[in-house]
C-alpha cells in the first residue's frame, strides 16, 4: 500500500514541478514512464536527484522511432533507494542536429552510456568530457542501431588485417 | 606529452584514429600538470594492458599511466567483443533471440534467459505457471553458484594459487552434469522459453541435483578454510581497490561490488520476481569496499544459493511447466505431433511468434551473479521487437572500474580486475 | 634394411623427419586466444576432467612466442582482429591454427556488422571445430588431428629451406 503511495505521491510531484512541460506520463508495467520536454531535460534531472532522491542511474540509452518528426529517443532509467521506486525520463530529439544536454554532472554514472548512445545512434552530448565511441574504433563513420544501417554492415567499412606478417 | 615522443619507434599501424583518440583521453583525464623531465626515473610509462592477457578475463584493454608502481590514471578501451546483438534482435522473433542472450554473460546463462524471457512476459501480459517459475529459480541459483566458481578459481589463480582453478573447475563439471540431464547442453542452454520452460526435471535430473546440493556446502566450508585466514590471501586483498558506498553509488556499481561496499542493492529483494518473495534467504553485504570484501560477499552468496534451491526443491509441486495459450507459448510436443492445431500453433509460434501490443515497453530486471541485469523491450506489434536494450552489470562495473584502478599498484591490477569479475560478452554485447 | 643388417643388432636407423614429427606432435603447446564462451570449454578442456595436458599440451603458453597452435575460441570482432593478426605473426613457425566453434569458423550465429564472418579471412586456418560451444571432446578431436597433421604434412626439409 505504501509503495503505491510512494509511486502516487512521485507522479503528483512531477507533474507540480513540471507543468506543462509533462508531454506523457504512463504507467504501465510496473514502472512509471514519463516524457518530458528536452529543454527541461537537466534542471528535472537535478530536481529529481536533490529533491526526489533519485541518486542511482542505471542506465541511459536511445532508440529510434524512425518517424520523420523527432526521430530519436533519449530514456534514463533511475531508481531511487529510500522508496524503493523505479522511473524512466524520456526526452525526444529530432535527425537535423540530435545533440542533448549531458547529466555526467549530475550522475558520473551516465559517462560510458552517453558515449554508447553516440557511438549507436550519433546523437551528441553537450558538455560531456570524453565524447569518443564506445564499442566501434573511432575510424568508423556509421551508426550501427539506426535503422537505415543494414545488419551485416556496410561491407568496406571498416578493415580487416592483411594475410601477409607485418614487416614492422 | 606527445606520441611521438612517448612510444619511440612504434607508430599504429591499425586503426590509426582510434589508437590517437584513446592516448588523447588519457592525457586529458583529470588534466593535471606534470612536469616533463629527462630524468628516466621521473618520466611517467604509458603501459597499455592489451586486449590479449592471461588475466584480463576476455579481451578488455587497459592503458595506464605509470609512476614507477603506481598507477596515476588509466583508460579502459572495450568493444573487443562487440557484435550488436541489439541490432540482431530487431530482426528475429522474441524466441529466435534466445540463444544470443545465452551468450551474452556465458558464465552464467541461465539467468539471462530467465531475465528475457520475464521482461517478454511482462510486456505480453503472460501468467507463468508454478513449477515452471521454481525450475527457474533452481536453474538461475545453479548458474550463479557456477558464475561464482569460476570467477573464485580465476581470481586465486590470479593472486598465484593455481591449484584453485582445478578444483572450482571439478565442481563446475558436476553443474555441467546438472544443465546436461535437465537441458541437453553443457552451458549454454536455451531452457526457459518464453511462457515456461522447455521440459520438466527427470529423475535423473533431480537425483544429481540432490546430491549437488548435500556435497556441495562442504566443498565450501573447505575453501573458506584455506583461504579466509590465508597470510597470502588477505595481505593481497584488504585494502586494494576500495570504494566507499557513496562513490559506488555515484558511479553506478552493481552487484557484489556495490554490497560489498554496504549497500545491500539486490533487486531480489528490491522488486521481488518469480517466487522469491516466498524464499526465506539473506543478501550478504559488506562494509569496507576493497576487494576482500567482494571476495566474502561472493562466497556468501553461493552458500545462500545453495539454501534457495534447497527451499524450491521442497516447495516444488507437480504441475504444468509452460503456459497453455496457444498465441503465447509454444505448445508441448505432445500436442505437436498428434494433433493439428497443435503443429498449426507451432508453426505460427516459429513463423510470426509472441505479438506483444504495438507501442507497449517492458522492462524487467533480475539479479543476475555479476549484478542487475535488465532487458528493456519496445515493441511494435509484430512479432520482432522494435527495440531490445539490455542493461548489463559489466559494462557499470567497468565504467567503476577505471575509478577504481586511479591510485593503486600496477601489480593489483589483476587482483582488482578479478574481484570486479567483468564478462566481455556481457559489457560489449 | 640393407644399413641395419650391416651395423648388426641394436640400431634401428630413421629419418630426422620422422623423429621431429614424433617430438613435435607430442608436445603442442597451445596458445589459448580465448574471446569469448568458447573460451570457458578450452579452460573445460585443459581443466581436470578432460585433460589437455595428456596428450602433450602440458602448459597454456600465453606467450605467443613460446607456442605451436593458436586456438581461437569465440567470435573475433573486427576491432579485435587486428590483434590477433599481430598475435599469429609473432608465434615463431612452424605454427598452425584451430577454428573453435561456429562463430571462428564462420561467424556462427552472429551474421552481423561487428563479428569478422570466419575467422579464416585472415588467419591460415588448419582444423575446424563446429558446435556451439563445442565439447572439449571436440577440441581433443581437433587436437588429435592437428597431431596427424604434424606427423604426416610436415617436413623439416621444407622448413629450413624456405
Amino acid at each position: 500500500m505504501s509503495k503505491k503511495n510512494a509511486k502516487e505521491q512521485l507522479l503528483e510531484d512531477i507533474q507540480a514541478y513540471l507543468g506543462a512541460d509533462l508531454i506523457e506520463s504512463k504507467d504501465g508495467y510496473a514502472f512509471p514512464n514519463i516524457l518530458i520536454n528536452k529543454d527541461r531535460l537537466h534542471e528535472t534531472c537535478r530536481w529529481l536527484k536533490n529533491e526526489q532522491h533519485f541518486i542511482y542511474l542505471v542506465d541511459v540509452f536511445g532508440t529510434d522511432r524512425f518517424t520523420s518528426e523527432d526521430r530519436f529517443e533519449v530514456i534514463y532509467n533511475m531508481v531511487c533507494l529510500r522508496t524503493q521506486e523505479r522511473l524512466f525520463l524520456k526526452i525526444r530529439i529530432e535527425e537535423e542536429n540530435p545533440v542533448v544536454p549531458t547529466v555526467t554532472d549530475i550522475w558520473k554514472s551516465a559517462n560510458w552510456n552517453e558515449r554508447e548512445v553516440f557511438d549507436m545512434f550519433g546523437i551528441q552530448f553537450e558538455g560531456h568530457p570524453d565524447m569518443r565511441r564506445m564499442y566501434m574504433p573511432e575510424d568508423y563513420q556509421y551508426y550501427p542501431l539506426r535503422k537505415e544501417f543494414p545488419l551485416i554492415g556496410v561491407p568496406g567499412s571498416i578493415e580487416l588485417p592483411s594475410t601477409t606478417p607485418d614487416k614492422a | 606529452m606527445d606520441l611521438d615522443k612517448t612510444t619511440s619507434k612504434y607508430t599504429p599501424t591499425f586503426f590509426s584514429e582510434h589508437q590517437t583518440a584513446l592516448y588523447k583521453s588519457l592525457e586529458d583525464k583529470h588534466t593535471t600538470v606534470e612536469v616533463d623531465t629527462d630524468d628516466p626515473l621521473e618520466t611517467q610509462m604509458i603501459l597499455n594492458m592489451g586486449p590479449q592477457h592471461p588475466a584480463t578475463h576476455g579481451v578488455l584493454r587497459i592503458v595506464m599511466q605509470l609512476k614507477g608502481e603506481k598507477i596515476v590514471r588509466s583508460k579502459l578501451d572495450i568493444g573487443y567483443l562487440h557484435r550488436g546483438v541489439e541490432k540482431i534482435a530487431e530482426n528475429k522473433t522474441y524466441q529466435e533471440f534466445m540463444p544470443y542472450t545465452d551468450r551474452m554473460d556465458y558464465l552464467a546463462p541461465y539467468s539471462n534467459n530467465v531475465a528475457f524471457c520475464m521482461a517478454v512476459e511482462k510486456i505480453a501480459q503472460i501468467e507463468v505457471p508454478e513449477r515452471a517459475q521454481y525450475i527457474r529459480m533452481i536453474g538461475s541459483e545453479l548458474a550463479r553458484i557456477s558464475s561464482h566458481l569460476l570467477w573464485l578459481g580465476t581470481m586465486v589463480m590470479d593472486a598465484g594459487a593455481i591449484s584453485f582453478f582445478i578444483w572450482t573447475f571439478r565442481e563446475r563439471e558436476r553443474l555441467y552434469d546438472i544443465f546436461d540431464e535437465i537441458a541437453g547442453h553443457r552451458f549454454t542452454v536455451s531452457h526457459s522459453r518464453i511462457g515456461g520452460v522447455a521440459n520438466d526435471f527427470t529423475e535423473d535430473a533431480l537425483k544429481s541435483i540432490n546430491e549437488f546440493v548435500d556435497t556441495f556446502p562442504q566443498e565450501l566450508k573447505d575453501w573458506n578454510k584455506l583461504l579466509n585466514r590465508n597470510r597470502i590471501f588477505i595481505d593481497r586483498n584488504k585494502d586494494v581497490g576500495v570504494v566507499d558506498h557513496e562513490k559506488a553509488i555515484e558511479l553506478g556499481l552493481t552487484g557484489p561490488t556495490l554490497r560489498a561496499t554496504g549497500i545491500s542493492y539486490d533487486i531480489r529483494k528490491f522488486e521481488p520476481y518469480m517466487m522469491y518473495n516466498q524464499i526465506d534467504f539473506e543478501v550478504p553485504s559488506r562494509l569496507e569496499g576493497d576487494n576482500l570484501a567482494r571476495y566474502f560477499c561472493r562466497m556468501e552468496e553461493m552458500a545462500e544459493s545453495i539454501k534457495i534451491v534447497k527451499q524450491c526443491l521442497a516447495k516444488m509441486e507437480k504441475g504444468p511447466i509452460r503456459v497453455d495459450d496457444a498465441k503465447k507459448a509454444y505448445p508441448s510436443k505432445d500436442e505437436v505431433y498428434y494433433s493439428m492445431e497443435g503443429l498449426i500453433h507451432d508453426f505460427m509460434m516459429t513463423d510470426t511468434g509472441v505479438c506483444p501490443p504495438e507501442g507497449a515497453e517492458s522492462y524487467h530486471s533480475v539479479e543476475g551473479p555479476k549484478g542487475e541485469l535488465g532487458y528493456y523491450i519496445q515493441s511494435d506489434g509484430t512479432g520482432h521487437p522494435w527495440r531490445v536494450k539490455v542493461n548489463s552489470p559489466s559494462f557499470s562495473n567497468l565504467q567503476g572500474l577505471e575509478n577504481i584502478l586511479d591510485g593503486e599498484m600496477v601489480a593489483d591490477t589483476v587482483v582488482i580486475i578479478g574481484g570486479v569479475d567483468p564478462v566481455m560478452g556481457e559489457s560489449d554485447k | 634394411m640393407g644399413l641395419e643388417s650391416a651395423m648388426g643388432e641394436g640400431y634401428f636407423t630413421t629419418t630426422m623427419d620422422s623423429l621431429t614429427k614424433w617430438s613435435r606432435s607430442n608436445a603442442v603447446w597451445p596458445m589459448p586466444m580465448g574471446l569469448a564462451c568458447c573460451a570457458i570449454e578450452m579452460m573445460a578442456f585443459a581443466g581436470p576432467r578432460y585433460d589437455a595436458a595428456r596428450f602433450g599440451s602440458e602448459v597454456m603458453r600465453f606467450s605467443p612466442r613460446q607456442s605451436d597452435v593458436m586456438i581461437v575460441a569465440g567470435w573475433c570482432s573486427y576491432k579485435m582482429s587486428h590483434a590477433i593478426r599481430r598475435i599469429w605473426d609473432q608465434m615463431p613457425d612452424p605454427k598452425w591454427c584451430i577454428a573453435m566453434g561456429a562463430c571462428a569458423s564462420t561467424g556462427g550465429m552472429h551474421r552481423c556488422y561487428g563479428v569478422v564472418q570466419g575467422v579464416d579471412n585472415f588467419l591460415p586456418v588448419d582444423v575446424y571445430i563446429s558446435g556451439c560451444p563445442p565439447r572439449p571432446d571436440s577440441v581433443l578431436n581437433a587436437l588429435m588431428k592437428i597431431q596427424e597433421k604434424i606427423r604426416n604434412e610436415q617436413s623439416v626439409l621444407l622448413d629450413t629451406n624456405e
